[in-house]
């Protein structure tokens, strides 16, 4: 049952994965100018006979003088075998860019959520159990006022007072987490807690409607009326079933994450996946943008995919449709 | 008119937070309408020295270019609210009839438009935006038409599967038995019952569309760069944080508090039009 669900979805994996890159392809080819032309006219002056001679010949190097239905199938026939081609701008394999630049990425987005989850749900908690009493109205004013600063404010704001008091600055080089795991870790702790302060706004409004709409359920009722402890109710019995749509939202935003991440990236100088596609966009590294795009694209179903499993993993009443 | 303030009064009383939501709202709302009188100066106008701290005459201080961020922060305002009512009052529509009129007609159309759906929410909603105002250039028009690709999927899903359950209400039935035509039926029986969460989508999609244009404006690729966007504007002010906070942090307020009061006023109508949530949880 299970297995025929999960292969039914893998297989609506390929149809949205090609036509997302197709979208993106399209939309790449529409930018005015190209690779070629940025290449050459880098060196400024005039346009001369010499410039447009060499304009064709890169494109004709990179077969951007193909018709573009030709230049895609190429592309989706190389992407196929995991080939992402050369990056325009970076002298390297695309596939070396991606190897370098996610994994930045995803542990800044693993670093957000978890932080996030470290106080959102107690909050939550809190807000609910305490329903109309002043910690509620404490914790429901602060989440949405989490939501109402944009990660682009709330990150320069954070720098400034870092760089004020602390007299900290972005770092120059990045640090890996093997290397050097302290290193790293004061490098993304505050771009990470930038974004989990977002995100921590909608986690904590969840799990408290969630909490009290189970909280009012007949179970509950029960395991009070057999006199447990309110600690034991809310625990063991209330939490764990108002957690599911939480469970789904992060891995929703988990999915997001990737994406959205560029601002947080760019503010705090991470070099990761986001930083380099929005470098990437207004430079025209059509094979860039296609594979970061590609590869954020398939976490994000991927994500989907895994989220449904583990509701219905912890849901036994949900079936597979 | 008495009836009116009623109303008004009964919104207030049950819903406080909302409210005062519904106050900041109108604030800024007559801030957009009143910039030609309540700016001290042109949006656009570099006439004064640069980097000016804030004082009498320049209450936020001046820019890298000399100009009063008072007045733009106030003009940021029109520009703002014009360009997240706009896109998202087209997203909502046409997402919105895009989604009642699949779930309808269902069958293959219904399939492939979900396949449309769920490629064009694949793609990171950002990255989407800044890709396609590298494709058309920067204007105000584009930021609407790329925030207006953003939000119609979003809004053909949610109103798909509201039409979804509406198709198989006894009234649909009974207005086909009558002899009312398929688009009759959309036109008067399914559509007027999406109301209720169309008005809800475009609510809570304003702030969400401000936040996008502001974010597409600091990443250098929203409206163009003299436009007095507030992204732009933070732009400008984080890569002077040290030496003039002050640019950073007047447009930064402007942008929380237009999305405070937009949250609010959103949350407050979505408890009362949705009857599963009414009365509780606020």
């Amino acid at each position: 049952m299970a297995g025929r669900y999960v292969a039914r979805r893998l297989l609506l994996f390929v149809p949205t994965l090609v036509g997302a890159s197709i979208f993106i392809f399209v939309l790449m080819r529409l930018v005015p100018g190209d690779i070629a032309e940025i290449l050459v006219y880098q060196t400024g002056g005039e346009t001369s006979a010499i410039q447009q001679k060499q304009i064709r010949q890169i494109r004709q190097e990179l077969g951007l003088d193909q018709p573009v239905v030709v230049q895609y199938l190429d592309w989706l026939g190389n992407a196929a075998r995991g080939d992402f081609g050369q990056s325009y701008t970076q002298q390297r394999p695309v596939a070396d860019i991606l190897k370098e630049r996610v994994p930045r990425s995803i542990e800044l987005a693993v670093l957000t959520i978890l932080l996030a989850m470290l106080w959102a749900v107690p909050l939550g908690v809190i807000s609910a159990v305490r329903q109309n009493r002043w910690a509620d109205y404490v914790v429901r004013v602060l989440s949405i006022s989490g939501l109402s600063v944009p990660i682009f404010f709330s990150g320069v704001l954070v720098l400034y007072l870092l760089v004020r008091l602390f007299k900290w600055l972005p770092p120059l080089e990045f640090v890996s987490f093997t290397a050097n795991p302290v290193e790293n870790l004061k490098q993304l702790i505050w771009p990470a807690l930038v974004q989990a302060f977002y995100i921590s706004a909608p986690i904590t409004r969840l799990t408290r409607s969630q909490l009290l709409e189970v909280i009012r359920q007949d179970y509950v009722r029960t395991a009070r009326a057999k006199g447990l402890a309110e600690r034991t109710v809310v625990y063991r019995h209330a939490l764990a079933n108002s957690l599911l749509p939480v469970v789904t939202f992060i891995g929703w935003w988990g999915g997001r994450l990737l994406g959205g991440i560029v601002i947080v990236e760019i503010i705090f100088s991470v070099p990761g996946m986001g930083s380099a596609l929005a470098h990437a966009v207004t430079q025209r590294d059509y094979p860039t943008v296609q594979a970061m795009v590609f590869v954020m694209a398939l976490v994000f179903l991927a994500l989907n995919l895994l989220v449904d499993l583990l509701y219905a993993w912890l849901d036994p009443r949900i079936k597979y449709a | 008119m008495r009836w009116v303030a009623r109303v008004l009064g009964r919104f207030a009383a049950r819903q406080p937070l909302g409210a005062a939501g519904a106050v900041i709202v109108l604030a800024l709302v007559a801030t957009a309408a009143l910039a030609p009188q309540l700016a001290p100066h042109g949006a656009k106008e570099a006439a004064f020295a640069p980097y000016l701290p804030p004082s009498a005459e320049f209450p936020f201080g001046t820019d890298q270019l000399g100009r009063d961020i008072l007045s733009r922060v106030i003009w940021g305002t029109r520009l703002s609210l014009y360009v997240g009512l706009v896109s998202v009052m087209f997203g909502v529509t046409f997402g919105g009839l895009w989604g009642v009129v699949t779930a309808y007609f269902g069958g293959a159309a219904d399939t492939a438009s979900q396949r449309v759906v769920d490629t064009l929410m694949a793609l990171p909603p950002i990255i989407l935006a800044l890709s396609l105002m590298a494709a058309l250039g920067q204007s105000v028009n584009n930021v609407i038409l790329a925030l207006t690709l953003l939000l119609t999927p979003t809004a053909a899903r949610t109103l798909r599967s509201l039409a979804l359950s509406i198709r198989e209400s006894p009234y649909v039935e009974a207005a086909r038995a009558a002899g009312c035509s398929h688009w009759r039926v959309i036109a008067l029986h399914v559509l007027p019952n999406t109301f209720a969460t169309y008005i809800v989508l475009v609510t809570v999609n304003i702030s969400y569309a401000i936040v996008v244009e502001a974010s597409l404006s600091f990443l250098g690729l929203g409206t163009p760069p003299d436009e007095p966007s507030w992204g732009a504007m933070l732009t400008a002010g984080s890569q002077a944080v040290e030496a003039a906070p002050w640019m950073f942090l007047f447009p930064g307020l402007a942008i929380s508090l237009t999305v405070f009061g937009l949250n609010l006023l959103g949350d407050a109508i979505r408890d009362l039009t949705d009857p599963r949530l009414r009365g509780g949880l606020g």
